[in-house]
């Protein structure tokens, strides 16, 4: 057995006790073994690509007990393409981090790389239980991050967040009671087999349990209307800690995705869950994204307010179905993700640079660099609007073709035409303040230095071009991916060929 | 039983509920706590109430208890007994910060 598929969720976690234990040894050590950790992180998500890239779907067998009786961890298309992507934010992230910002407050490192253990172990586990540990790694995780480098706002900030998702928690746990009680086991693929043979009695129970099932992954991925906690959070973080986040919300709609398409979608108890609804409200995300971008007063609190957009287009392509959409979906999810990280550094660098203003549209000194700067928040502006020639606009178009057919297509096609050209308004009535309209500096301020965080910002500038060069092998692997997930290669992988494998069940 | 278990998980999760809703932050903490408590129960009886059976295969032992429900309540308990003594730091300190108790700063970014 290939021990490929535990090494992305086990070298964080072994980093981050490692970050724990060298806090004596001072900062410069939590460094290294941090961005080494990230830098070997980026190579294994090499690895995971090219390996599941194969079409071989890895079972990770936890403590070798085999599926459904023992959790297992499975690899295949869309884990590997999810580690992928969390790696490659990771590291800028980091970097940016190591710039002065993780000095801010203490176990800085330490977090983050719990949190990449929890966002990679959420995506590579087969478990629904495990699932839920995950989340909760990587929220807790993320609890701390939040309220790093003190101050009012992020203390209260942090509050509301941790209640919320508290309260998200019991409801996932609910759910996974009565769906434990009723399907008998909390293996994806083994469930979508027991879903098929539910017994009429049970049938309205399994239903109240995968709709709350939904919900919580809906307030994971900040779906309208549970979307509202989003900016506010996000906004108050300090860059490299939202930037992060901004995978958060992706789990939230990888979690949908996966348990959408791989367990409820071959039953007919649960096929038609999603369907009513989930395409109105995605579209109505889209709406409120947009108004909160144009009501925000501060450049990150207009980015976290372009994530809910991304969700609701993420979640409008999920909902239209089918191999085209999915496909397109996961284009736009890698682009999404690495776009809003990158302008979430950028935010954190333009607040630097303007002193005392922050990054709030209000007049402030003139920006040290700002030609530098400026050049970054044109590319990045123009990537998250979808402008061409960057990858937003590659990644909305293959999405806008693959909804047409679907219902309520030309609501979708108008919502998501308006969500590119508000924000691109937004965007640049922002820079016109924040770059324009600015009093001479005081003499004495300190010269900021282009140091790592301006590396770590450049790195993550490169993401949209790069993803438009290689549009073609990552439209490939997007479209691969979207044929395995709808496939039952999965579950054949999990629980063997034969699915009535002899196994006693409680009635 | 089951009416009992059931009548008791509803109640739980009907206060926790009403608690989590008031603005602040003792009630809330409160609630949340009584909503584990409410889920903690729903995960034990998703095995089904046996009482006076073993959760082990014993030869000649016809009923049993499904020991797996158990294990996910530990799990369930250890994570959300974390969860609410880092809520109740946090509490703490935003009130130590703005002088007030709740989860309103008066910034509305």
């Amino acid at each position: 057995m290939s021990h490929l598929a535990i090494i992305p969720i086990l070298l964080p976690l072994a980093a981050g006790i490692a970050c724990l234990a060298l806090e004596r040894a001072g900062l410069a050590a939590q460094r290294t073994v941090s961005l080494a950790s990230a830098l070997m992180m980026v190579a294994i998500a090499a690895l995971l690509l090219r390996h599941a890239g194969t079409g071989a779907i890895d079972v990770y067998a936890l403590g070798n007990w085999p599926a459904p009786f023992g959790i297992v961890l499975v690899l295949d298309r869309l884990s590997a393409l999810m580690v992928a992507v969390c790696a490659a934010l990771a590291l800028p992230a980091l970097i940016y981090a190591s710039g002065g910002t993780d000095a801010l407050g203490r176990h800085f490192h330490a977090l983050f790389q719990f949190q990449i253990a929890g966002l990679t172990g959420a995506f590579l586990t087969g478990d629904l239980f495990n699932l839920f540990v995950f989340f909760e790694v990587l929220l807790l995780a993320s609890y701390g991050l939040l309220v790093h480098g003190n101050g009012r706002a992020r203390a209260s900030a942090g509050l509301a967040y941790v209640v919320l998702n508290l309260t998200g928690s019991a409801l996932f746990l609910i759910a996974l009671g009565l769906l434990y009680g009723t399907l008998g086991t909390l293996n994806m693929a083994d469930m979508a087999g027991a879903l098929a043979r539910v017994p009429t009695a049970d049938q309205a129970l399994v239903r109240t349990a995968a709709s709350l099932l939904v919900v919580v992954f809906a307030l994971k991925a900040a779906l309208f209307p549970l979307s509202f906690w989003l900016p506010r959070v996000y906004g108050a973080a300090v860059a490299p800690a939202a930037a992060l986040f901004a995978i958060m919300t992706k789990v939230g709609v990888y979690a949908l995705l996966r348990v959408s398409t791989a367990t409820f979608a071959g039953a007919p108890v649960t096929a038609d869950l999603l369907q009513p609804w989930l395409m109105p409200l995605a579209i109505a995300t889209i709406v409120a994204g947009t108004l909160g971008a144009l009501a925000a007063r501060r450049l990150a609190v207009v980015v976290a307010s372009l994530v809910v957009v991304s969700t609701g287009t993420l979640l409008a392509a999920i909902a239209a179905a089918g191999t085209e959409a999915i496909a397109a979906a996961l284009f736009y999810l890698v682009h999404s993700t690495l776009v809003a990280g990158g302008f979430f550094l950028l935010a954190g660098r333009i607040a630097t640079a303007r002193g005392e203003a922050g990054d709030g549209f209000r007049t402030g000194q003139t920006a040290r660099r700002a030609v530098t700067l400026g050049a970054a928040y044109l590319v990045f502006a123009l990537a998250i609007c979808g402008v061409p020639p960057l990858s937003g606009f590659l990644a909305k178009l293959m999405i806008l073709r693959s909804i047409q057919e679907a219902p309520f297509g030309p609501l979708a096609w108008t919502a998501l035409l308006l969500s590119s050209l508000l924000p691109a308004l937004v965007l640049a009535r922002a820079a016109s303040v924040l770059f324009w309209e600015a009093k001479p500096a005081p003499a004495a301020t300190a010269e900021v230095r282009l140091g790592l965080p301006a590396l770590a910002m450049l790195t993550m500038l490169a993401a949209s071009p790069l993803l438009v060069a290689f549009a073609a092998p990552v439209a490939d692997y997007a479209r691969a991916t979207a044929e395995q997930l709808q496939s039952s290669a999965a579950s054949e992988a999990v629980l063997g060929a034969d699915p009535a494998t002899a196994r006693e069940r409680r009635p | 039983m089951e009416l009992i278990v059931a009548a008791g998980i509803g109640l739980l999760t009907a206060c926790g509920l009403y608690l989590v809703l008031r603005a602040e932050t003792f009630s809330v903490v409160f609630g949340l706590t009584l909503l584990s408590y409410a889920v903690n129960l729903v995960l034990f009886a998703s095995g089904r109430l046996v009482a006076n059976a073993p959760p082990l295969l014993i030869e000649g032992v016809a009923r049993h208890t499904d020991p797996l429900p158990q294990a996910l309540v530990l799990t369930a308990i250890v994570i959300s007994f974390g969860m609410t003594a880092y809520l109740v730091a946090l509490a703490l300190r935003a009130k130590g910060e703005s002088g007030r108790d709740g989860f309103d700063d008066g910034d509305p970014t």
